[in-house]
């Protein structure tokens, strides 16, 4: 079992560029588009975002691996992660309102918005399908958060100018974004084959 | 989205198929929408799943309602809804393999649909069991429709295909079949809707207001 440090950076660049979630597995949208009319939003989201992402990553591997599989019960594991996230959110929220007001009265929003996100499902069940090690899913979980956070930052900086342009009235709003996100996801088409996993 | 007893069933399937498109004019779960629409056909067998869960969630969520403690009813909502898709999930992946392979991660994912949850919250729980399940199919229809045209226009124009069958003998523009083109159809279809709602319906156009 080899496991370096190199392949963990692989799977970092693989997870944050090259299998960008939300570019090339369209996974998050509705935040994506929800939360990036501003530059404020998008960063307070993308720091909320990769640290849950990482977190429950690492909770979903130990139960998955220390409690699903030796009771055989990785069948209900849709429900069983959709739980633990669920959970961890909530006690993250909680937990950061008592400890850290300020924390919580900056990121707090974002928390409730995460809970039902599908990257943040998608991420334990991708782990789990691929048998990642524990190392790995906390790198994959990272690269995830980490290319989320480049999207929407991307995304936040294009719409701040967007909303001086003059857009044809139909296009205006969602359309709009959608026809800018396919142009970065063009753009991100070329990391496509930097490394192959 | 009335709760008057008075509305016919019709009206909540149209409601579904029109009036607020989860894709078109909600702008929510949005990310299947874009990701299995390469082929008509996974567009369609995504939407059919969509269709199954949301009816069968509203049905059990409206069966349970009196007896759901309303501080509990989003944690009871998720589980509901989990155990649904578990159902489509492993039936799909006995019976339709072949594209269970391609889009199984974005079935599992149904049940992170803000729609569906949206659906048990607004509707289900405050009406009785056959409106609700006129609605769940009204939602599911409209999400199904959605997707059946994106899915269209990116296999006709990324393959020349439609359902698999040769329409053209070219692949006009194979950057359809791309994640970008993926967004450019969504775009583009969304403000034609807007097009039809300003031109015709003298509405404001604002569709897909974005959010969750």
């Amino acid at each position: 079992m080899e496991h370096g440090f190199g392949k963990l950076f692989e799977l970092f660049i693989a997870a944050s560029l090259i299998n960008n979630f939300v570019f090339t597995r369209f996974l998050g949208l509705c935040i994506f588009f929800g939360v990036s009319r501003k530059m404020e939003t998008a960063v307070g989201m993308s720091i909320t975002f990769t640290a849950v992402m990482v977190i429950s990553a690492a909770l979903s591997w130990l139960i998955y691996n220390y409690a699903m599989i030796p009771l055989d019960l990785t069948f209900l594991k849709i429900i069983v992660f959709i739980g633990v996230v669920a959970a961890f959110v909530q006690a993250a929220d909680t937990i950061m309102r008592k400890i850290s007001p300020g924390l919580y009265y900056k990121l707090g929003v974002y928390l409730a918005l995460i809970a039902t996100n599908c990257i943040i499902i998608a991420v334990p069940l991708i782990n789990a399908g691929e048998g990642y090690n524990f190392i790995e899913s906390m790198a994959f979980g990272l690269g995830s958060g980490a290319g989320f956070a480049l999207a929407l930052i991307i995304m936040a900086s294009i719409r701040e100018k967007l909303e001086l342009a003059q857009v044809p009235r139909p296009f205006r709003g969602l359309p709009i974004a959608f026809v800018t996100a396919a142009l970065i996801a063009l753009a991100f088409t070329g990391f496509s084959g930097l490394i192959t996993l | 989205m009335n709760h008057e007893h008075k509305i016919s069933n019709w009206d909540l399937i149209k409601n579904g198929l029109f009036g607020e498109n989860t894709i078109f004019r909600m702008a929510i779960s949005l990310c299947p929408a874009i990701a299995v629409t390469t082929s008509l056909k996974n567009g369609f067998l995504m939407g059919a799943a969509v269709l199954f869960v949301q009816t069968m969630v509203n049905i059990t969520v409206s069966l349970l309602r009196n007896f759901i403690n309303p501080r509990i009813r989003i944690p009871v909502f998720m589980l509901i809804i989990s155990g649904w898709v578990s159902v489509t999930d492993m039936t799909m992946a006995a019976f339709a393999r072949e594209a269970y392979r391609q889009m199984g991660l974005y079935i599992q994912l149904i049940v992170a649909f803000a729609s569906i949850l949206a659906r048990a919250e607004m509707f289900a729980n405050k009406n009785k069991v056959v409106p609700s399940m006129f609605d769940g199919i009204g939602m599911g229809l409209g999400f199904m429709f959605a997707l059946v045209v994106i899915s269209f226009f990116r296999e006709l124009l990324g393959r020349g295909t439609i359902w698999g069958y040769e329409i053209v003998a070219t692949k006009p523009l194979l950057i359809m079949l791309l994640p970008t083109g993926g967004f450019f159809a969504v775009g583009i279809l969304m403000a034609f809707f807007n097009w039809i709602d300003i031109r015709f319906y003298g509405g404001k156009g604002a569709g897909g207001a974005g959010g969750h």
